[in-house]
């Protein structure tokens, strides 16, 4: 654990605020996905409540200095609690024209703009389509600019090294991290750590990155040129142990943590997808939890070969985002046939086809209910932050192995990749998995049921006297016979559906957050959570009764989500699809509930939906 | 493979009480048959066997062995026994599979597995049809070939099956014919006994929609001329009076005849190398059914060892948790940087 030293005190003003949202932007190659890594993990640790939004360009690299390359990484963090990465920003580094043009827009009046000087010539502006110079023609005189020529200071804070201009270049973004630290009153000893940790093979570029952190800070310092620097106190979370953690990561965690409940190998049959691939790569390193991940040559093995292991008795998963899931569909069919356990993460992003790969969006709901053929449904889970992603990991686990059927996850790339201070359990809270393999012969038939929860018994290979088989054709209930007959056909096809429904006995009623019963009800699902949640909270302080249902089961629906939108006067749907769950309450339930859509590639803001609730209640 | 102390299996064993549905006269019943006659000769209990077909006529063998049995998805069986074979490297893996399942959609997972050599048994029934949907062409239907889709002649060039997985570097490579029970039974036997990836081409006749495909090859006059067996370190000689044999002249076989006057005696005939390690060798063999005026090879063509998929990825799982110790999941959780919120 990094210990935390006081800031210094210093002879400019020292304001203490209770939030910030700070965010750098620039090229890709350009490190801001590392800056505000680091950034986050130092204000996580000082124990402030925070939120992030990492975007990224599609392409690996895109041509230095053009608009198609920026990327860029948003942070919120407070002294009270923290839903979203932030609607507007106060603080933007903008590290060329580019960045400078395809985000000054989130930039509050009168934020403050950091630029890059030196990143502003005639030729970056023309990569940029920019005609005039906004640090000089005036256009940016609503906000606080403060230009500054990175590459130049940073060349002359590491001049004695003896390095060659482009490394040089390459360590302007620990400047630009530097000053933000001074900005905002942290100290730099943790990422000292990592820099010393990642570069520790080459010695020189080690004291390259701190001194260049170092001289940013001190540029501050020595200045003047802020007369003002921030303090944002720690948060009063729950008391406990706080780890940083992506959804992605937590999602990895959640089925280790589920496999070693169970007491069952873990097995991961996955194909590299943005945004989903870092699954496969957490869990890849897990070996000695005896993780088994198989990168398979197409997405249908990938989940063929997780039904080959479910059914040698792994815990198997297969991970990855909407097109993947496109290629899945028949496989799923099997495994709903079959009844073994499964687990289908969809990490969402926009679409159709290969849409925006590294741009998040909820528009797969009616694709995991229905995107098969013939009657085959699927029960539905979707985590709500980042950190929810651990505990949807091991409940879709849960449910998928005492059901013995396969269970779908639709994370998003806006969680997969956003961080949050996630409050580690420990291991005994988590809730043990019961698992039973089927070893007595005596009775056995492959489809004779649970009464309760209408799983069959699960007989792997190995086992002696359990040989049976089975198959994607249609069975006989009880004996797993193929079987032709019309009514076996009905009657399979009910219980399938009665056993997804079945699942509504085992999970909780729904208690709204906010009102009980009110003027209007916003049922949510996914990402939506932080901005529904931080809306809500302001909408009602002006004296609206307002609930918020946010949805973790999607199928089946909570039991009591009917009595509960019949509570309030009007349901609102925030989704970032076309209307999707709204399609599903609207014919379940023969409630006249309003969507709210956005499909722009980008998270609500909590301005957009403080606004819909103005619209909706005058 | 050695015998444990466990009941003797018979052929009985190995059979369910399924009424076997294929149509009479189909060369499936005598594939059936031989691995019925086989599998209780292996020395392995019976709940090891795990039997995975895909889509087809082929792909009902699961439904008649009376063994763990999994009927997937067209094409895909190759993947789901990747799956099982991973989690539990012990068990015998056989997959029952078909020119249209196994070469057409299921191409990519063939050829991912063979070149794996992950230790499935793969048992392709090529009819050079598609049977089951009732008679359309297959990738390995000839040239110019009419059928219910093709009405006026294909168009494409079929794949040499056993040429393919042999680019793929597949460890054993073997062919054998349905109606050549005692040579079918000694292939599955060594097909069994190899530890690697396996994929047998079994010739096999549709009595209904492509009845006679292979008679060339078996008919009883026909195949003593047009079929030489291939034995490990014995020379490729064939015909009725053993007169005719494939000898190798720099890159290309050609086939001689013997004691013409030409002087050419069995001395001369190119002799068997099943564990050459360059698989030119076997891709040459592999050629010889499509070269006019040569036999068609059945045998094992190939047959040598390299590391199984499974064993890898196993060996590697041991050696991180000999390297990191067994996972804590406790200290997975607290990993990274964390702090405490009093």
């Amino acid at each position: 654990m990094a210990t935390i030293t006081d800031p210094v005190v210093r002879a400019h003003k020292r304001e203490i605020i209770e939030k910030a949202v700070l965010r750098f932007c620039g090229d890709s190659g350009d490190g801001m996905q590392i800056t505000g890594s680091q950034f986050t993990n130092t204000v996580a640790l000082y124990g402030n409540d925070l939120a992030t939004f990492p975007d990224y360009p599609a392409e690996i690299r895109a041509p230095a200095g053009t608009l198609p390359g920026v990327s860029g990484f948003q942070i919120q963090f407070s002294s009270s609690d923290v839903f979203t990465p932030g609607d507007s920003v106060d603080v933007l580094v903008a590290m060329n024209p580019a960045a400078l043009k395809t985000n000054i827009k989130d930039l509050k009046m009168n934020g403050i703009l950091i630029a890059n000087s030196d990143a502003f010539t005639d030729n970056d502006l023309r990569k940029a389509q920019v005609t005039s110079n906004p640090l000089e023609d005036h256009s940016l005189d609503g906000y606080r600019l403060f230009s500054v020529g990175l590459e130049r200071l940073t060349r002359a804070a590491l001049q004695e090294l003896g390095l060659d201009a482009k490394t040089m270049d390459r360590c302007k973004n620990f400047f630009a991290l530097g000053m933000c630290y001074w900005l905002y009153n942290r100290t730099m000893d943790l990422t000292y750590k990592w820099i010393e940790d990642k570069f520790k093979t080459k010695p020189l570029l080690v004291e390259a990155n701190k001194m260049a952190m170092r001289a940013g800070y001190n540029y501050c310092e020595a200045t003047e040129a802020f007369q003002v620097s921030y303090e944002i106190p720690p948060a009063k979370l729950t008391p406990g142990t706080y780890r940083n953690l992506s959804g992605n990561q937590a999602l990895a965690m959640g089925f280790v943590a589920a496999s070693q409940k169970a007491g069952l190998p873990l097995f991961l049959g996955s194909y590299p997808i943005t945004p989903a691939s870092d699954i496969l790569h957490e869990l890849s390193m897990y070996k000695n939890f005896g993780v088994m991940t198989f990168q398979a040559e197409d997405e249908i093995a990938a989940i063929t070969s997780a039904i080959g292991a479910a059914y040698s008795g792994a815990l198997a998963m297969t991970t990855t985002s909407g097109p993947g899931m496109a290629l899945k569909t028949e496989a799923m069919g099997l495994a709903i046939m079959v009844e073994l356990p499964l687990v289908i993460c969809d990490i969402q992003r926009g679409g159709p086809s290969t849409g925006l790969p590294t741009k998040t969006e909820q528009a797969d709901l009616l694709q995991a209910m229905f995107g098969r053929n013939s009657e085959a449904p699927i029960p539905v889970l979707a985590p709500s932050t980042p950190g929810d992603c651990f505990w949807i990991a091991v409940e879709a686990s849960r449910i998928a192995l005492k059901y013995m059927i396969p269970v779908i996850i639709l994370s998003d790339g806006y969680l997969a990749n956003g961080a949050e201070p996630w409050r580690i359990p420990k291991v005994e809270d988590i809730p043990g998995i019961q698992v039973k393999f089927a070893t007595d012969p005596v009775g056995f038939l492959p489809y004779k049921r649970d009464p309760q929860t209408l799983a069959r018994p699960w007989a792997i290979p190995g086992t002696p006297g359990l040989e049976h088989r089975i198959g994607g054709i249609e069975k006989q209930d009880v004996t797993g016979n193929v079987n032709y007959e019309p009514m076996n056909h009905e009657k399979m096809v009910r219980i399938r559906a009665a056993k997804v429904e079945g699942i509504a006995q085992d999970i909780p009623e729904v208690v709204p957050a906010g009102d009980p019963d009110g003027d209007l009800l916003i049922v949510a699902w996914g990402s939506t959570y932080g901005a529904v949640t931080a809306g809500l909270k302001s909408a009602r302080a002006k004296g609206h009764r307002i609930g918020h249902v946010h949805l973790r089961h999607l199928n089946p629906l909570p039991r009591n989500l009917g009595e509960v939108l019949g509570r309030y006067r009007q349901v609102l749907v925030p989704e970032m699809n076309m209307g999707q769950l709204l399609m599903l309450l609207r014919a379940k339930f023969l409630v006249d509930a309003q969507g709210y859509n956005k499909i722009q590639g980008q998270p609500f803001k909590q301005s957009e939906i403080e606004a819909k609730i103005e619209e909706i209640l005058g | 493979m050695t015998t444990t102390s466990m009941p003797v299996l018979t052929k009985k064993d190995f059979q369910t009480d399924q009424e076997v549905r294929w149509c009479p006269g189909c060369g499936d019943y005598a594939i059936l048959s031989a691995v019925q006659s086989v599998f209780p000769e292996l020395g392995i209990p019976r709940e090891k066997f795990v039997v995975i077909s895909g889509i087809g006529c082929s792909s009902r063998f699961p439904y008649y062995m009376n063994t763990f049995g999994f009927h997937t998805i067209h094409g895909r069986g190759p993947a789901v026994a990747t799956g099982v074979k991973i989690t539990h490297p012990e068990l015998e893996v056989w997959l029952a599979t078909g020119d249209g399942d196994s070469l057409a959609i299921g191409g990519n997972h063939t050829i991912h597995m063979l070149r794996r050599n992950v230790g499935i048994k793969v048992l392709m029934f090529n009819n050079k049809i598609y049977g089951l949907t009732k008679g359309q062409y297959s990738p390995t239907s000839e040239f110019g070939k009419k059928t219910k889709s093709t009405p006026y002649g294909t168009a494409d060039t079929p794949f040499n099956p056993l040429g393919l997985v042999i680019g793929a570097n597949t460890s054993f490579v073997a062919r054998s014919v349905d109606v050549f029970q005692q040579h079918l039974k000694d292939t599955l036997k060594k097909t069994a006994a190899h530890k690697g990836s396996a994929y047998v081409e079994i010739l096999q006749n549709c009595n209904i929609f492509n009845d006679g495909a292979w008679f060339d090859l078996t008919e009883k006059d026909a195949r003593v001329d047009h079929v030489v067996h291939l034995e490990h370190g014995k020379p490729l000689i064939y015909g009725k009076n053993r007169d005719k044999g494939i000898r190798l002249k720099g890159m290309e076989l050609e086939v001689v005849h013997l004691g013409n006057g030409n002087g050419l005696t069995e001395k001369d005939l190119l002799v068997h190398d099943e564990t050459n390690p360059n698989p030119a060798y076997a891709f040459l063999l592999a050629q010889m059914e499509d070269m006019p005026g040569f036999p068609t090879p059945i045998g094992v063509l190939r047959s040598w060892n390299r590391d199984r998929y499974e064993d890898i990825m196993s060996r590697q799982i041991q050696d991180v948790i000999g390297k990191r110790g067994p996972g804590d999941l406790s200290k997975l959780l607290n990993s990274g940087d964390t702090w405490e919120v009093r």
